[in-house]
């Protein structure tokens, strides 16, 4: 007898199965959104004493109910905050053991004293917008970043990285053991050049 | 006579479907990898607000969700258009956090429990007040480490 060939199974099929899963896979899952701006808050103990703070020390922000922006008594743009933020951060107005080295600012003696003193201290109405309370936030945190990307490139000149990047790398799991340990310090100094002193007050209610 | 026959009909040969089963797995594929499993059921409106100074959460067992907005479409006429709480598949009140985050937190490993972080997806539209009455109530609790979730985008787009 003659031999007879295996018959051919029918693929025609395979494409009604896999659109069932893909269908599947679409209805159920959801791209994740995992990132954002980390904060950390106060304790709730009392401090006892808290410590005297020049007013020159202090910048201060308001965010009113209209999210209308009040910068050191004076209304400001929100496109304006980050160089405004950036120039008080920055300032060096300090003099003897409080002057600042690297500050590049004016050395204005009415801003700031040096980085380590300067203090910008947020301050939110109840009515104020949720979004532009995130926008203010992100242009705080991005005069930071942009100072600590100077500092960072003046420090490491072969590094090749910006201060957010090396930052993104030393989170990130995947980098390796001893890459994070030649990281470590290079951030670590730059932190302490700039270390991020961000207050928030409690919210004011509307009357 | 000639060798070259002109092919008969003038009917058209029909198209191979054979590769459209690889091309929908291909897509499967792409879909599987890129996305994950919902957890809960959204009761809200959530449109993140636009920030570029972002870093990435952790990992997701070390992290727990707190969603906050105005009820979706839904829900409105149950529970009004007021921005409310949403923990795991419940609508809750501010009162409501301290409990939530206690319990997620007696859930996870020991050695995960004080590296945990709160991640507040709150919608663009929300009034302050209610993050702020979240973020007291995560500071009674010690929950202290938070992130605003956000979308990648510049921050002018919160603006109008």
């Amino acid at each position: 007898m003659a031999k007879r060939a295996a018959p051919e199974v029918n693929a025609g099929s395979m494409a009604d199965i896999a659109f069932l899963l893909l269908i599947f896979f679409l209805v159920t899952t959801t791209i994740e959104t995992d990132s954002g701006i980390n904060r950390k808050l106060p304790p709730t103990d009392e401090v006892v004493d808290p410590p005297i703070i020049k007013e020159r020390n202090i910048f201060t922000v308001v965010v009113n109910k209209d999210n209308r922006l009040l910068v050191e008594e004076d209304i400001m743009e929100l496109s304006e905050l980050r160089q405004a933020a950036i120039a008080f951060l920055d300032n060096g107005g300090g003099q003897g053991e409080e002057a600042c080295d690297y500050c590049q600012g004016k050395g204005d003696s009415s801003s700031s004293d040096n980085p380590e003193k300067a203090i910008i201290s947020l301050k939110n109405d109840r009515e104020t917008s949720y979004k532009v309370y995130i926008a203010v936030q992100n242009e705080l945190v991005a005069a930071y970043n942009d100072l600590r990307d100077r500092e960072f490139a003046l420090l490491n000149p072969m590094s090749g990285l910006t201060y957010t990047e090396a930052q993104k790398r030393y989170s990130d799991p995947r980098t390796s053991a001893d890459e994070k340990a030649q990281l470590k310090p290079k951030l670590d100094e730059v932190k302490t050049r700039f270390p991020q002193k961000l207050s928030e007050a409690e919210p004011s209610k509307t009357k | 006579m000639s060798k070259f026959k002109k092919k008969k009909g003038g009917d058209l040969p029909a198209i191979s479907t054979a590769s459209l089963p690889d091309i929908v797995f291909m897509l499967l594929f792409f879909f599987m990898v890129a996305t994950v499993m919902r957890d809960s059921t959204l009761m809200i409106q959530n449109s993140l607000p636009a920030a570029d100074q972002i870093q990435k959460l952790d990992k997701k067992d070390r992290v727990m969700y707190i969603y906050a907005g105005k009820p979706s479409s839904r829900y409105k006429d149950k529970y009004g258009t007021q921005a409310r709480i949403q923990l795991n598949d419940k609508f809750a009140d501010v009162g409501d956090v301290a409990a939530f985050v206690l319990a997620e937190r007696a859930s996870k490993r020991q050695e995960l429990q004080n590296v945990l972080t709160t991640a507040l997806k709150v919608d663009g539209e929300t009034n302050m007040g209610l993050v702020s009455d979240i973020k007291q109530e995560l500071r009674k609790v010690n929950a202290l480490k938070i992130n605003y979730t956000t979308r990648v985008g510049d921050y002018t787009q919160n603006m109008n």
